[in-house]
């Protein structure tokens, strides 16, 4: 996962002068393709989430304020609240059990490390529908888990798990744990280790090491995890609807009520631009504290 | 080596049986003879056969793959040219440019899903396949840019010269030095943009129409109303698949690696 020093190679990308009307050529289907599909789509959904919501179905251009202020309506400011009390926890979590793997996957020998790699990598791009699918036959009433339970003779009641908070949370941490693993893991693994050494033949703890070295230093990966299980943890409605049976309602089990049930285009619209603002405030953040522009570890 | 304890040995694999065990339980309860998943009944294939009559998941198995397949083409010409001409032109809006093409896969699904809603209705473009590949499109671009993106950065260049000053017109130079040059990232790039496509429900959910499902769209809606082993065997076969193009991408990236040196 280490990127190729850049340096020399990028600084002879020369000779733009000469064939600059082709380069063109090649960028213009990207640049038509993004403003036309992604920055018109995210123009629409703030002009519409200042419009009014028309009698019946439909949206109606008057302008107005009201789907801002009625995020503010205890109702739904309660589900905004549930929804960041549900990515924390999940993100505090993540961090909990992926920056431990991280340290650790970083440590192990080449061979090994491939491995891992390898093993990481399929649940990783497994459909995130099958791995829940799973959770629910070993969670369910008198699923896997009860059924082993009985069968090493201990008696218990039929689970009461599936379709709780605790059955959300494990759901989202399952499925967000391996940005964790592969962000601190690409950032250990970059790291001088031999700086560690250093810190402990001066003296110090290996503690104190590990927080002002090897903390510091794995830093960016850290965060990047962090971002990368907190901004999906707040849109992930499905985990909370297939886990959770309807009775945990997040930030994106509202929009997307909103958009079918409700047929409130602008206040979705509304709610999506606040997560949005949140998003992007988050990246903006970790861009400042690390100075770089890329996640760690995502690719 | 440095561990002195066997404990990070232990955490790792702890960590990782937890991670395989609900995909553990997919693949085996695919195999049970019973209709109550709490119930083993011994091992049988019937829900396999099952599984390939289906019509209705057959077609939606159809859609995905093509839902994927063009998605995954048009990601694949747009974000290769568009790395290449952005790492030559200079422009201030390059990087406003390549930012907004990699927000797709940065904001929460669900935005983007909406979005799309909203404003392919405003387009006044029916929900179908059309929509479902230009959303697609949208957030595999991304994947195959980044990927040809730090390829262009390690790439020897002096070979594009070399082509040039030999008098190939830049057209030929693309297709005879640099295209070649820049494959396996394309096709690592594409293998996981379709991995991603075809895992795919909070997009699509969005952007399907009532005639057009994807399988993954197909599968949460049965998924809702409770654990039937039909779904069980088609999550193993779903599993197969991704396995496969795994590997297959893992492959390109080794060759990539070695024709890069």
């Amino acid at each position: 996962m280490s990127r190729p020093a850049s340096g020399a190679a990028a600084g002879k990308i020369g000779g733009a002068g000469r064939r600059s009307r082709g380069v063109w050529l090649t960028a213009l289907p990207l640049y038509l393709f993004t403003i036309v599909f992604v920055a018109g789509p995210l123009v629409y959904m703030l002009v519409l989430s200042f419009q009014t919501k028309a009698e019946g179905w439909g949206v109606e251009q008057v302008f107005t304020w009201n789907n801002y202020l009625r995020i503010l309506d205890p109702v739904y400011l309660d589900t905004f609240l549930q929804s960041l009390k549900l990515a924390v926890s999940t993100t505090l979590l993540v961090v909990l059990i992926g920056y431990p793997f991280g340290y650790f996957m970083a440590k192990l020998s080449q061979a090994w490390k491939r491995r891992m790699m390898m093993l990481i990598m399929i649940p990783f791009w497994t459909s995130s529908l099958i791995r829940l699918y799973g959770w629910m036959i070993l969670l369910q009433a008198k699923g896997a888990v009860y059924q082993t339970v009985r069968f090493l003779g201990f008696d218990i009641d039929p689970l009461k798990v599936l379709y709780t908070y605790p059955a959300v949370l494990i759901g989202m941490v399952y499925a967000l744990l391996p940005f964790m693993m592969l962000s601190v893991y690409s950032s250990a693994e970059k790291m001088d280790w031999s700086l560690v050494e250093a810190a402990r033949d001066l003296g110090a703890s290996p503690m104190k090491a590990f927080l002002s070295v090897t903390l510091k230093l794995t830093m960016p990966g850290l965060l990047s995890g962090v971002i990368l299980t907190f901004v999906p943890s707040m849109g992930l409605f499905f985990i909370a609807d297939i886990l959770g049976g309807n009775k945990i309602v997040l930030v994106g089990s509202l929009i997307q009520d909103q958009l079918t049930r409700g047929a409130d285009w602008p206040f979705a619209a509304a709610l999506a631009v606040v997560l949005m603002i949140m998003t992007t405030l988050l990246i903006f953040l970790y861009q400042k504290v690390t100075h770089s522009t890329e996640l760690e570890g995502l690719f | 080596m440095r561990n002195r304890t066997k404990l990070p040995a232990v955490f790792l694999a702890a960590v990782m049986a937890v991670m395989y065990l609900p995909i553990l339980m997919v693949v085996i309860y695919s195999f049970n003879a019973s209709k109550l998943t709490a119930i083993w009944g011994g091992f049988s294939l019937d829900w396999y056969g099952k599984l390939f009559q289906d019509r209705e998941i057959r077609e939606a198995l159809v859609n995905s793959l093509v839902v994927g397949g063009l998605s995954c083409l048009a990601a694949a010409v747009i974000g290769t040219l568009g790395a290449l001409g952005n790492s030559r032109l200079r422009l201030r809006s390059k990087g406003a440019v390549e930012y907004i093409a990699t927000l797709p896969i940065m904001i929460p699904e669900i935005i983007l899903g909406m979005v799309f809603l909203a404003f392919f209705s405003l387009l006044d473009l029916p929900n179908g396949m059309l929509t479902l590949v230009i959303a697609h499109t949208a957030f595999c671009i991304p994947y195959i840019y980044m990927m040809v993106k730090a390829r262009l950065v390690g790439m020897d260049h002096s070979l594009e010269e070399a082509a040039r000053d030999l008098g190939a017109t830049p057209v030929r130079t693309f297709f005879t030095v640099t295209l070649p040059l820049l494959l396996p990232a394309v096709a690592s790039g594409c293998l996981l943009a379709f991995a991603m496509s075809f895992d795919d429900v909070i997009i699509s959910i969005f952007v399907t129409g009532p005639k057009v499902t994807t399988l993954p769209v197909k599968i949460y809606t049965q998924m809702k109303t409770g654990v039937t082993p039909e779904i069980n065997a088609l999550c193993t076969v779903m599993l197969g698949v991704t396995v496969m193009v795994l590997l297959l991408s893992g492959l390109f990236r080794r060759l990539g690696r070695r024709t890069g040196q």
